[in-house]
């Protein structure tokens, strides 16, 4: 290097720039690796999916799909030979194997009770949390900062540590295997992560709008609707993410507290039984449709997920 | 449009005074400016006119109507504040809808009358904007036009300015002043700044530490302050404060300091003790070989037309206003002779002015 350098002090040198980067792609290599192979697996067939040594490449197949969404059983090759010709594609991936479909799996049902139980409780969460955020934050509330830390302090251990407790009061009020049970607990678990994330969001919109609102004729209701709420909305959408990841993927409640009725995806997709034991691809596949929703809202809202994240750290 | 009258008002946060038994009329149609250093009351108390704050004890009577306890919705005021509080998810024509939709009226008329102010601020190339990309300025002129648009009892203005540059800021007292002769409405306006006040006040109020020290129009204001404070605070350089030897007695024409006898005008007050403090503006003293104090030029500062020579006397550093013709130099010796009807005289204790033949009443308001 010849001459003065044009770079700025802050500026960090190209070499550590390149550095940094390398470090970055690497550590994301090595955790996109899991997800990959889930999605990979998701697309093989059960001899493919249990090969030794794995195989990285091979003949993508549906199979797993076909088996997650459907219950099967398997005929005599004379019983097999006497069905007429198959009707659809599935039809006929599923005979390959010498079986017959015999009616829709349960996965549907459990998808649909994980978006039930993950958006209401998040739903939920939110509302609740933006309202006690927003009071929090404007109101002279007695003994606030115990509050504040009483509810952070919510969250000082694992959830899962309050578990027996939680089992039998549910068993006692009939809020097991229920959607209500498992809205309420998860909420339970999220409001306090929502409180705080939101105050610090609410505290940062100046009282002046508001104020403005209100000697322009509006009642603080109003106020709060029309004015604090749409300024608050980017903090609104990381804080529900935030809330969906959690709900969306909690597993040891689920697995402790339904089993019929209302047992969300998590407790289901790891014990899908093919023939033998385990259907890898089928659960491969489940997994892969259970990240999807995640993935596209954590996508879809990224920028204000990272301002959730480092909201506060610089303070003006 | 009306009268706002403030009766013994009073604010404590804790234990913080911030409002201490403020009494203020502010007439109808009246431009009135509440001045006064950070932290002396001045925006406390506009935001309990607005209803932003609820007095501890006092009332608040508007147009006649004791409004103390009803919120700020229903009290038919107009607030401009300090950083303009323009919604920013709105663009400019809903921020100024905004205030006649809260009231219902109908959109044909609100869109009237959006025309109507914009054209009255000259902002209608902006109607279609976004708040955010629009300069100080124009955010002003929106800021007012929020508050215009729904034709409230009054204005109430937080350091409107304060946030404008200060090339910017002249034009906008200007527009300001011109604004509130036209639409005629009683406005009260909170700053900090003497010059501004002076130039657009009908009335100015003074306020130190949650007291109202003087209330009347700027000419009274500047050449008869109430008290130590408000002949401090206003003028820019301040009144010349001289300490002056007591007792003074009722129907007194002379005061003496630091040796010389100093004409001034009859009083009707007397003083019991010594502190007296001789009040004089730069531009009521002249550089004169005839004058009793005397004192060494320490040095001059030229303001264009006048320059504004600082005289070292044994009475303390005295300032005054010469024209620049005057020619004179530091170290050099020189007297100083007071215009007689211009001096006041306070009481260094109770820090107010002693009545005289020229100063009627401590207006107090």
């Amino acid at each position: 290097m010849s001459g003065p350098s044009t770079r700025s002090v802050l500026e960090p040198s190209p070499w550590s720039q390149r550095l940094a980067a390398l470090l970055v792609i690497v550590y994301a290599l090595i955790t996109m690796i899991p997800l990959v192979w889930i999605v990979l697996t998701g697309l093989k067939t059960p001899p493919d999916a249990i090969a030794y040594p794995p195989k990285v490449f091979f003949e993508p197949s549906l199979e797993g799909y076909v088996n997650l969404f459907t219950a099967r059983s398997r005929q005599a090759p004379e019983y097999m030979a006497s069905l007429p010709p198959p009707t659809s594609w599935y039809d006929e991936l599923v005979r390959k194997r010498n079986m017959v479909i015999t009616g829709p799996s349960r996965f549907a049902e459990r998808y649909l009770n994980s978006v039930i139980i993950g958006f209401g409780s998040t739903f939920l969460a939110v509302f609740l949390g933006t309202i006690a955020a927003y009071g929090f934050s404007r109101f002279k509330v007695p003994l606030k900062d115990d509050l504040l830390f009483f509810i952070l302090s919510t969250r000082m251990m694992p959830p899962i540590a309050v578990a027996v407790p939680i089992f039998l009061m549910y068993r006692v009020l009939g809020l097991s295997d229920t959607h209500l049970g498992m809205i309420l607990l998860y909420t339970m678990v999220n409001v306090s992560l929502a409180v705080w994330l939101l105050k610090g969001f609410i505290d940062e919109i100046p009282m002046e709008y508001e104020e403005a609102a209100l000697v322009d004729g509006y009642s603080r209701m109003q106020a709060f609707w029309k004015v604090v709420l749409p300024q608050a909305k980017t903090g609104i959408a990381a804080t529900a993410i935030f809330c969906l990841i959690f709900a969306w993927n909690e597993y040891a409640f689920a697995l402790l507290l339904t089993s019929g009725e209302a047992q969300t995806a998590p407790p289901f997709i790891p014990i899908i039984i093919g023939e033998g034991g385990l259907d890898w691809p089928a659960v491969g596949a489940g997994t892969t449709l259970f990240l999807l929703p995640i993935v596209f809202f954590t996508v879809l809202l990224r920028k204000h997920l990272l301002r959730g994240i480092t909201f506060g750290a610089v303070r003006k | 449009m009306s009268e706002i009258r403030l009766e013994n008002l009073h604010k404590a946060f804790d234990d913080f005074v911030a409002v201490r038994d403020a009494n203020l009329t502010i007439a109808e149609g009246q431009f009135f400016v509440l001045l006064g250093p950070s932290g002396c009351g001045k925006t406390t108390t506009l935001r309990m006119i607005a209803g932003l704050e609820i007095p501890t004890s006092g009332r608040i009577l508007l147009a006649g109507e004791d409004v103390t306890n009803r919120r700020a919705a229903a009290r038919d005021i107009a607030f401009v504040f300090q950083l303009f509080a323009l919604y920013p998810h709105m663009n400019v024509r809903r921020n100024l809808a905004f205030p006649l939709i809260s009231q219902g009226v109908p959109r044909a008329e609100i869109r009237t009358r959006v025309a109507e102010v914009a054209r009255l601020l000259r902002i209608e190339h902006l109607l279609a904007l976004p708040v955010r990309g629009l300069t100080g300025g124009d955010r002003q002129r929106v800021a007012l036009g929020r508050a215009i648009i729904r034709r409230p009892k009054a204005f109430l203005m937080d350091e409107p300015l304060g946030a404008l540059d200060a090339e910017f800021r002249e034009l906008m007292c200007e527009e300001l002043r011109l604004l509130h002769d036209r639409v005629g409405a009683t406005t009260v306006y909170v700053t900090h700044d003497q010059v501004e006040a002076m130039a657009m006040a009908d009335v100015i109020a003074v306020m130190n530490q949650g007291e109202v020290l003087q209330a009347g129009p700027p000419s009274e204001v500047y050449n008869r302050p109430a008290t130590l404070f408000v002949a401090d605070f206003i003028g820019s350089p301040a009144m010349n404060l001289l300490p002056a030897m007591g007792p003074l007695a009722p129907g007194a024409d002379h005061a003496r300091v630091s040796g010389a006898e100093i004409a001034i005008p009859r009083l009707r007050d007397g003083l019991a003790h010594e502190e007296a403090v001789l009040g004089a503006r730069p531009e009521h003293i002249t550089l004169s070989d005839n004058g009793l104090l005397r004192g060494h030029v320490f040095g001059v500062e030229y303001t264009g037309v006048r320059q504004i020579v600082v005289v070292d006397t044994p009475a303390g550093r005295v300032r005054v206003r010469s024209p620049n013709t005057v020619r004179v130099s530091a170290g050099e010796t020189v007297g100083l002779e007071f215009s007689k009807d211009a001096l006041m005289l306070f009481d260094r204790r109770s820090e107010r002015a002693l009545r005289s033949e020229q100063v009627q009443g401590a207006g107090n308001g």
